[in-house]
């Protein structure tokens, strides 16, 4: 560890020599590398901290980087992971940045988080968060959330010396589509900056045991009004037994939903007799970035009322980003057509950029 | 009896927070009968499997009590990233 580098944060009283040492002992896994995790890399990474594991399947689109500034237009359909690993490396070449190419699920979590003393969430996904929430109970591991909403943002530390966590603060998994998502949403460029940048600190904090740790706390963030507010809650006992649960439970309603079919079900399917109509179900923005070259583009707002001007064939299928929509498109129409079954595609182009049919 | 709104809860009524008039509040004993209430008032609220309330700044479970004078918050999880 080179003592220049860190000078003016070891001089920092209440912070120290000690702090860095701590920082370059700790090993943190950032479950993302979008919006929150880059903020959250960069400066974890700038900062010292030892050993960074980074988990992400996706690959880097145009419509991430006005959010995601250690990206640009070059690395567009590259692995978030790789690039972002590049870019940590050359800002501090000292640390030890662990990339791990996929997606946190029920089958890999208690083995990606094992070697790990915190865990940062920057997920985009309700449901990811359960699982973390879960996997970070068994093996005994603090993590700090945070999460976005338009303008606002969450932040709070869970499971912090036996403190609450997040299913002590929200215990049922809400359903498909009850919370929109940042494509559907939008966000402002800054604002994962702002809340990864809280996270930062509280890992930082965490680590180091400085000042008074976000646990039993919820910060909300209102970007417009900069107003904050901080909720406090217990942990709720009857949360306190935990396994790693099936895919049905982290994703409930894809798996009830029924007429999901694979990428490659759907191709197949193409192949033979009259060819099904494809529907994307995103935004016009996201569609003109990628979209398969049979799809047409009908947004999922907009899908009842287009949907009776066109002539659907026998077979009807929709697509979007990670099949949250998809399948939301699929419970909004099945059955009311008559001459069409419907299904829906899962995984959808996100899957499909990630090269994970 | 001011009721902040958070995440989806803000879209559904459309704005920051709701003023519950002292005539209806003082009618509405605890948090569950609060939820009743505006449930009625926007039925998409009652849609949302997860919402948690605080009082003044504390976590509420259902049975928890209210006064006409606290200020309450409705936070759903939030999903961005």
């Amino acid at each position: 560890m080179s003592k220049h580098r860190y000078d003016r944060q070891t001089r920092l009283e209440g912070f120290g020599i000690k702090g860095q040492e701590l920082l370059g002992n700790a090993r943190i896994l950032v479950v993302g590398a979008g919006g929150l995790g880059v903020p959250i890399c960069t400066y974890l990474n700038a900062m010292g901290v030892g050993t960074l594991g980074i988990v992400d399947g996706d690959t880097i689109d145009q419509t991430n980087l006005h959010r995601q500034p250690a990206y640009g237009p070059e690395d567009v359909g590259k692995p978030k992971v790789s690039v972002l690993a590049q870019v940590l490396k050359k800002q501090n070449p000292a640390s030890l940045i662990r990339t791990h190419r996929e997606f946190l699920g029920p089958a890999n979590a208690l083995e990606l988080l094992e070697p790990y003393d915190l865990v940062v969430d920057a997920t985009d996904r309700i449901p990811t968060r359960y699982l973390l929430d879960d996997a970070c109970v068994i093996r005994n591991i603090p993590w700090v959330y945070g999460a976005l909403h338009g303008f606002e943002g969450q932040v709070s530390v869970f499971n912090y010396r036996e403190g609450p966590t997040y299913r002590c603060l929200f215990p049922r998994i809400p359903k498909q589509g009850e919370i929109p998502d940042c494509n559907q949403l939008g966000t402002l460029g800054i604002l994962p900056g702002i809340v990864g940048s809280l996270q930062a600190l509280e890992a930082v904090k965490v680590v180091c045991g400085l000042g008074t740790v976000l646990s039993g706390k919820l910060l909300l963030y209102n970007a417009l009004d900069q107003q904050t507010q901080l909720i406090n809650f217990g942990r709720d006992l009857s949360q306190d037994a935990r396994k790693i649960r099936d895919d049905a439970h982290y994703a409930p309603d894809l798996c009830e939903a029924g007429g999901g079919v694979t990428l490659s079900q759907y191709r197949e399917k193409a192949r033979k007799g009259r060819p099904p109509l494809l529907v994307d179900v995103r935004e016009p923005h996201e569609f003109e970035t990628n979209h398969l070259p049979e799809a047409v583009n009908i947004p999922l707002i907009e899908l009842e009322h287009a949907l009776e001007s066109l002539d659907v064939p026998r077979e009807l299928y929709f697509i979007c980003h990670t099949g949250s929509r998809s399948s939301q498109a699929f419970r909004k129409l099945n059955g009311r057509l008559k001459t069409a079954t419907i299904y829906w595609i899962q995984g959808g182009m996100r899957d499909i950029q990630a090269g994970q049919p | 009896m001011t009721v902040l709104l958070f995440g989806v809860t803000r879209d559904i009524v459309g704005n920051g927070s709701l003023s519950i008039p002292f005539s209806k509040a003082g009618n509405l004993d605890t948090v569950g009968e609060l939820k009743a209430y505006l449930k009625q008032v926007y039925p998409p609220l009652g849609e949302l499997s997860s919402l948690a309330v605080a009082v003044n700044k504390t976590y509420a479970r259902d049975t928890d009590p209210i006064d006409r004078m606290d200020e309450i918050a409705l936070i759903p999880p939030v999903s961005g990233g």
